[in-house]
């Protein structure tokens, strides 16, 4: 097998386990076994494309040619690369997840919800291996749609209205910013192909390529850059699984993803280096970061918090691209993993809390560390990450984008990282101090202990993956420091 | 080798015949094989015209050999084999389906006559198309015309009867000032014959009678395609019709005038007086906008999901007139792909809403809810279809979009482009008045449980909405032709 | 050159105008189709007027004549009275049956009648 062949399955993959999930529809057991061999299979398939990759292998194939020029293709390079292997390795994670959650809580269409989730993951898959802007589009569109049926997965009033909102941000943004972006793109430059240098250098003067970043970067509604963040919150009526795989790994790190795509590939770092205007784009997401801290400092959901705080981390990757740093964009990179293990983790916990003991309140969980030791142990360990201690994750992305903004002197960006991550502390920490420290103030209404196994084995795994990032023999470091290299 | 000769005339003859033949064999289901077979015939011979010519060459046959312009010409090119293929291959598919619909919808010692209207109607548009005669287009339209009043008032409800009379007054006036606008010209050139009247126009292109001329050619056109704000007609007899009924006109019928119109303008008066020295593409370009905009939000506020996608047919005939409001090719691309992926996409989810209402006894979206739960797969090919009509990645309705941006921005108005995209945004708050009702609500009471509509049924209109989704991936057939047309008409220099 | 010269025209133009007129300004849904009636038959003098030569014949060649009228507009309008004629027979029978199912011609009484039936 060749890396085209690995590419080509690792497309396909979720999309036949989404057909097996369907066809054993009546046999639980053997639905979900398919769900997690597929997730298995997939992180497999892809890890196995890794080594290639880091030694500069760039596999790729045209699916389709849609339009004369417009092609459906996709290609590995290390920035995908990094970004399947996080969303395929967390599917196999929070698949084990979803079968406790799903169970323990009763819910409907199970079914529905596992083929949903493998075509998400497919469509995330297809995001990260996007030959060109053009293919990640369609995906990226089939990615909100797919997800739609998750997040609206109860079926009542709220999550009707909670779908509503999701859609019509994210439909909303791509279709009025981003396809006259990409359809403008293609119109100046003839292909919307993601190149080492970017398409765009030369082609336009600085204040129309500012405005088509600005463009680009309200168009990608999935990193929820203000004032279009409201999905995120909204999307927060779904399940805890889909929140925690879809909210916190696929659909959000599929907007930042784009991102980053866009800005290295599209623009080219240094034709943005080179006075176009991008001061705005680092205040804006300087802003998103500060005020999303503040209304999640003020949350009392759990969920909420944790949205608002997801918030907050996805604009520290814009943040850090808009430096245009070498390093601050290795932490852009890095930052995809790293909050992408921690929130997920955080997620988890939500869920299991709310599996055990029902509660979905902050202040309801004073001393609930003491019955579920496992879940907020790990809790507290993605709340660290997140905000940035060492040795979890967190820490050194972080150091990579503080780092990278002291290089180019951009001390607004210095400031905002700085004063964010007091902030962080503020919202996480108390949540930690009355889960271990405090006593219970209410009785729960039944004795509980930890949720299903399944569930928390998952959340101990992805709390220890957290710790073990930065020592996992430096393959992330490596794929980022691939992106900047240039492939 | 001979009958290859004729085919343009089989084209329409066939149908032709097939109507007075479907009325003598009257019982049985000789009428439906009859009607069935002369669709299939035509559909046949369209792909085998479109081959012909769809590297560029025109095909002519002269009506019992006399030449034009002494005689009826009819002339296959570019543009006119997109539409006979768009118009012989919805028939096609229509007409099966319709046998197990009109069972529901008709009178059974009716079905005869269905049939017969059926084949006069598709005889008539396949002969507006193909035709290079300006009197024989007024003859066809009003056999296409004629032929629709009356299947329009077959339809159960009484209201189909009110709806089949306005269509029949308005679109009276519409064919009458479409002829007066032919007869000006006549005068003027002393012939029908389309080319070698814009030959003879040449000269006399600025006169008060050619203005004029124009002017009610396309006040009479833009009343048979529904240009806002000529359109009050649509509604109701899209909605009171019976449901293959529907189907086939959504498809059919406006975009057949929107030929016409095309044809009048490329073809005849030539793009310079259309669109150079009247004000015509800033007041097209302004009626375009507010159909767009008032079609589309009135769509949403429909109880009726028939209706609804009524004034949704309305709203999009809005992106086809603002394609060719800009006079250049790509935006003549945009308005041909748009036409022709929308007439796909709308017949196929007339279709399935045929299905659906004949299983839950309505289209009010009242009556649709739960449609998810009972009707899967109808229910499910309806929102591919509505995604269709929003222009999500994928389906058809995506590449008409695209080329609509393009062309807007190729004339560097920003504006346009985002007003283009904030009214897609208008369908998707009508697609998902039917997405809540399907699969939020519960059913009413009284429904089966779980039935889908007849495989008759559920097949022909899957089919319309797997081409829908095809025609957004492989895009050869509709923007090459569309393409090639434009570039026919507009005359390229390359 | 003066009106005279164009009346034609002119009882053309009256024609038409009052046709269609009359289609707009009743409700009565037989008076609107003879409004439509007179608006099409307005076209047929539109067509047929200006082929007519004075001094001219029927175009058959004989000796004596040398000045022919154009027959192709007379041909042209025998097949727009066929039109004409289907379009108000449909019509017509249109308002039989919605006289029968609503029991009125009246377009104001029908409009009336649906909004009391939702």
């Amino acid at each position: 097998m060749n890396g085209v062949e690995h590419l080509l399955s690792g497309l396909a993959l979720p999309v036949v386990g989404a057909a097996g999930v369907a066809v054993f529809r009546y046999l639980p057991n053997l639905r979900e076994g398919v769900s997690l061999l597929t997730a298995g299979a997939l992180f497999f398939c892809v890890a196995s494309l890794v080594p290639s990759v880091l030694e500069g292998a760039r596999p790729g194939f045209e699916l389709l040619e849609v339009m004369p020029g417009l092609q459906i293709a996709f290609r590995v390079e290390p920035l995908g690369m990094l970004f399947a292997l996080v969303a395929s390795g967390l599917w196999i994670v929070s698949s084990l997840y979803s079968i406790g959650y799903m169970r323990a809580n009763g819910e409907a269409n199970q079914t529905r919800f596992y083929v949903c989730f493998a075509l998400a993951l497919a469509a995330t898959i297809g995001i990260a291996f996007s030959a060109n802007a053009f293919t990640l589009f369609i995906f990226y569109e089939a990615l909100t749609l797919v997800t739609y049926p998750l997040v609206t997965h109860h079926g009542t009033d709220g999550a009707r209205n909670g779908g509503r909102t999701y859609l019509a941000v994210l439909i909303g943004t791509s279709v009025v910013f981003l396809l006259p972006a990409l359809v403008f793109t293609w119109h100046t430059t003839g292909t919307t192909d993601f190149r080492a240098g970017g398409i765009l250098a030369g082609k336009l003067d600085p204040v129309p390529m500012a405005a088509l970043l600005a463009l680009y970067m309200f168009g990608i509604g999935k990193a929820a850059l203000m004032p279009f963040h409201r999905w995120l919150p909204a999307a927060m009526v779904a399940p805890a699984p889909v929140s925690a795989l879809l909210h916190a790994v696929a659909v959000v790190k599929a907007g930042v993803f784009s991102v980053v795509k866009v800005v290295v590939y599209l623009f080219g770092t240094e034709a943005l280096g080179n006075g176009v205007p991008t001061d705005w784009l680092i205040a804006i997401s300087g802003f998103t970061i500060l005020a999303a801290s503040v209304v999640a400092l003020n949350a009392d959901n759990l969920k909420r918090r944790l949205a608002y705080s997801t918030i907050s981390q996805l604009s520290y990757i814009v943040l850090a691209v808009a430096v245009l740093a070498p390093l601050s964009m290795i932490g852009a990179v890095l930052h995809i993993a790293a909050h992408a293990l921690g929130k997920i983790t955080l997620f988890f916990a939500a869920g299991a809390i709310y599996t055990a003991s029902h509660k979905t309140e902050v202040s309801e969980l004073d001393g609930i560390g003491r019955r579920m030791p496992w879940t907020m142990g790990a809790f507290a360990i993605g709340a660290l990450s997140l905000i940035g201690i060492p040795p979890a994750a967190g820490f050194f992305s972080k150091w990579y984008m503080v780092q990278g903004a002291a290089a180019s002197e951009s001390w607004v960006a210095l400031a905002v990282l700085a004063t964010s991550t007091l902030l962080n502390a503020a919202y996480f920490l108390p949540v930690i101090y009355s889960a271990f420290f405090r006593t219970e103030r209410v009785a729960p209404r039944h004795d509980h202990g930890e949720a299903p196994a399944t569930s928390v084995a998952a959340l101990v795994i992805t709390a220890a993956a957290t710790l073990a990032l930065p020592f996992a023999g430096g393959i992330p470091l490596e794929l980022a420091r691939a992106v900047w290299g240039g492939s | 080798m001979s009958v290859a000769l004729h085919m343009p005339v089989l084209q329409v003859v066939v149908p032709l015949l097939s109507a007075p033949l479907a009325v003598l064999a009257r019982r049985g289901s000789l009428p439906f094989m009859f009607t069935t077979a002369a669709a299939w015939f035509a559909f046949a011979t369209s792909i085998a015209l479109w081959m012909e010519v769809e590297h560029g060459a025109v095909l002519s046959y002269f009506i019992g050999s006399w030449p034009a312009p002494w005689g009826i010409e009819y002339r296959v090119d570019r543009l006119s084999a997109l539409f006979l293929l768009l118009v012989s291959g919805l028939a096609a598919v229509v007409l099966p389906y319709s046998r197990r619909s009109i069972q529901a919808e008709i009178p059974r010692e009716q079905h005869y006559l269905f049939y017969a209207l059926f084949s006069l109607c598709l005889a008539g548009l396949l002969g507006i198309t193909v035709t290079a005669d300006a009197f024989n287009i007024f003859v066809f339209l009003e056999i296409a015309s004629l032929s629709t009043y009356v299947m329009i008032a077959l339809g159960r409800d009484r209201r189909a009867l009110v709806a089949s009379y306005q269509y029949l007054v308005m679109g009276t006036i519409g064919a009458t000032f479409f002829v007066i606008g032919v007869g000006l010209l006549y005068l003027m050139t002393g012939t029908l014959n389309l080319p070698d009247m814009a030959e003879r126009l040449a000269a006399e292109r600025h006169t008060r009678p050619v203005l004029a001329a124009l002017a009610f050619i396309t006040v009479g056109l833009s009343l048979k395609l529904a240009l806002f704000p000529l359109h009050q007609w649509l509604p109701n007899a899209y909605t009171y019709a019976p449901s293959a009924v529907t189907a086939f006109l959504a498809g059919t019928a406006t975009k057949v005038s929107l030929y016409v119109l095309v044809r009048f303008y490329y073809s005849v008066f030539g793009e310079s007086l259309v669109f150079r020295h009247l004000p015509l593409p800033e007041i097209m370009l302004l009626l375009s906008l507010a159909a767009m905009f008032v079609a589309s939000g009135i769509a949403i506020f429909q109880r009726d999901f028939k209706k609804l996608l009524a004034w949704s047919s309305i709203g999009q005939i809005g992106y086809i007139t603002l394609g060719l409001s800009f006079d250049t090719v790509t935006g003549l691309t945009a308005s041909l792909v748009n036409l022709f992926n929308q007439a796909v996409t709308k017949c196929g989810l007339f279709l399935l809403l045929g299905g659906a209402v004949i299983v839950a006894g309505g289209s009010t979206l009242e009556r649709l809810a739960g449609l998810g739960r009972t009707m899967p797969l109808t229910s499910f090919g309806i929102v591919i279809g509505g995604l269709g009509l929003i222009g999500v990645p994928g389906t058809a309705g995506f590449i008409s979009k695209w080329y609509l941006v393009l062309a807007a921005l190729e004339r560097g108005e920003w504006w346009l482009v985002f007003a283009v995209l904030l009214s897609s945004l208008l369908a998707v708050a009508y697609v998902w008045r039917f997405v809540e009702a399907a699969y939020f609500r519960p059913a009413p009471p009284g429904r089966p449980p779980r039935r889908e509509a007849p495989a008759s049924l559920l097949i022909p209109a899957w089919l319309m909405i797997a081409a829908s989704v095809y025609f957004g991936l492989d895009t050869s057939v509709t923007v090459g032709s569309a393409s090639g047309a434009a570039e026919m008409l507009i005359g390229v220099k390359k | 050159m003066n009106a005279a010269s164009h009346f034609s025209y002119w009882a053309t133009i009256c024609l038409m105008v009052m046709g269609l007129f009359i289609v707009m300004a009743r409700a009565n849904l037989i008076k609107k189709l003879v409004g439509l009636a007179i608006f099409q038959t307005s076209i047929y003098l539109l067509y047929i007027a200006p082929g007519k030569l004075i001094g001219g014949t029927a175009p058959i060649i004989a000796d004596g004549f040398s000045v022919y009228s154009n027959p192709l507009p007379h041909v042209l309008i025998l097949t727009a009275i066929v039109v004409g004629i289907a379009v108000l027979a449909l019509g017509l029978a249109l308002v039989v049956r919605i006289r029968e199912a609503y029991d009125s011609i009246e377009e104001d009484e029908i409009l009336a009648a649906e909004e009391r039936q939702p």
